[in-house]
């Protein structure tokens, strides 16, 4: 029989490229883990592996792509450049693929294999820093990169950028405040550039001056919690003020370990170290109120840790 | 005579005197890492549990090879070796 492809073709209506699908990721309750906690009192995580690129990452990554694009530092020629852990790579990439923008990305040569292998998929130029100097390393290696060539490149600076955070006040912020019904009493993210918590934080602060906000560090400067910064130890973002949150809670990697495995087994929820960290401090400050919505930030699912036989036990 | 070296990562160079480089004694890197916490005792808390054992995410890596996929803390070490102590990636 002969088909013909005009008969398959029909009008639909406008359909949204990836961008359109950023934000607006579930908020999730936490039921086995919290089920000894009082009545009152929930934990809620938004998933924001069901982002495009799979991470929270994406929506600093847009806004600092297109105010630059806005204000003309990108989309004429040059090349996107940052350093990162993988995610905020990730989502350039991403993003930039379909823009026709280059994307250089420098990131310490001990990234899991996943993420290089994610990051060249999408067609990013990878510079790998040296794995003893870890991330600031890798940052300062960008910083030289971007003042020794300021012509090719587009510094996105995802530390000092003031579009990481404020993508935060834009949507995640919103998008928690809507989802709770504006019942949220704290709100518990993890630090890495700390645009999440900068960002989320001062929108929800705006709106209900009496929430607590709670960021969360790795408790020692060597840690294996990916994606986190321990403050003192490192380059502090441009874009933290260390007077900001209410209350810092220092987590240990093993907890972390412990809780992304739990967090499987019991609520069927596979994600990356960063949100097993932001379990346990969230349910940690639950255990503690008579009654309270705690709201935390999962962001990414645990494809990218796979080869860390240490995270998963047997 | 030449010694084996652990190189030093930034966040922790502040318990070996800023230095990024530690001549240490041992022919294994087991016999090496305990050397290193002997010379330098503020740093084994931050690389071992309260069994003395390495805590899941202290990575070592000699030349390319995570010596966990080498013979692990028992992997050999030549006077001229360097092994690399490395951090996670943090941030962003």
């Amino acid at each position: 029989m002969t088909t013909t492809t005009h008969q398959l073709r029909v009008d639909i209506p406008a359909v949204a490229g990836l961008e359109a699908h950023v934000g607006n990721t579930p908020l999730l309750p936490l039921t086995h883990l919290a089920s000894r906690l009082r009545p009152g009192v929930q934990v809620l995580a938004k998933a924001e592996w069901f982002n495009p690129g799979g991470s929270v990452k994406d929506r600093p990554a847009l806004n600092i792509i297109r105010t630059a694009i806005d204000c003309g530092q990108l989309g004429q020629g040059q090349r996107l450049l940052d350093s990162t852990s993988g995610n905020m790579g990730i989502a350039y990439a991403t993003f930039c693929a379909p823009l026709g923008i280059p994307v250089t990305l420098v990131m310490p040569s001990n990234a899991s294999p996943e993420r290089i292998s994610i990051l060249r998929s999408l067609g990013a130029e990878l510079i790998l820093s040296d794995p003893v100097e870890g991330s600031d390393g890798a940052l300062r290696l960008a910083r030289q990169m971007a003042a020794d060539a300021p012509q090719r490149y587009f510094y996105a600076n995802q530390y000092d950028n003031p579009a990481n955070w404020e993508a935060h006040f834009w949507s995640t912020g919103p998008e928690i405040l809507n989802q709770t019904g504006g019942a949220v009493t704290h709100f518990v993210a993890g630090l890495g550039t700390s645009g999440t918590l900068t960002g989320v934080g001062k929108y929800l602060r705006e709106n209900n001056p009496h929430i607590r906000i709670i960021g969360i560090q790795p408790d020692r400067p060597m840690h294996g919690i990916e994606g986190l910064k321990h403050m003192p130890s490192a380059i502090r973002p441009g874009i933290y003020d260390p007077a900001f949150p209410d209350q810092l809670l220092h987590i240990q990697t093993e907890t972390a370990y412990e809780m992304v495995r739990r967090l499987g087994r019991q609520e069927g929820l596979f994600v990356g170290i960063s949100s097993g960290a932001a379990a346990a401090a969230a349910l940690q400050i639950a255990a503690g109120l008579e009654s309270g919505v705690v709201v935390t930030i999962f962001p990414d699912a645990g494809y990218k840790y796979l080869s860390n036989p240490e995270i998963w036990g047997g | 005579m030449p010694m084996p070296v652990i190189r030093i990562p930034t966040p922790l160079r502040s318990y070996v005197n800023g230095l990024s480089e530690i001549p240490v004694q041992g022919q294994t890197v087991a016999a090496a890492m305990e050397n290193l916490l002997t010379q330098y005792p503020a740093m084994r808390p931050h690389l071992t549990n309260t069994n003395g054992q390495l805590r899941p995410f202290v990575n070592l890596f000699l030349g390319e090879s995570n010596v966990r996929d080498l013979q692990g803390l028992e992997t050999p070490l030549k006077e001229d070796d360097k092994l690399l102590l490395i951090p996670s990636i943090a941030g962003g």
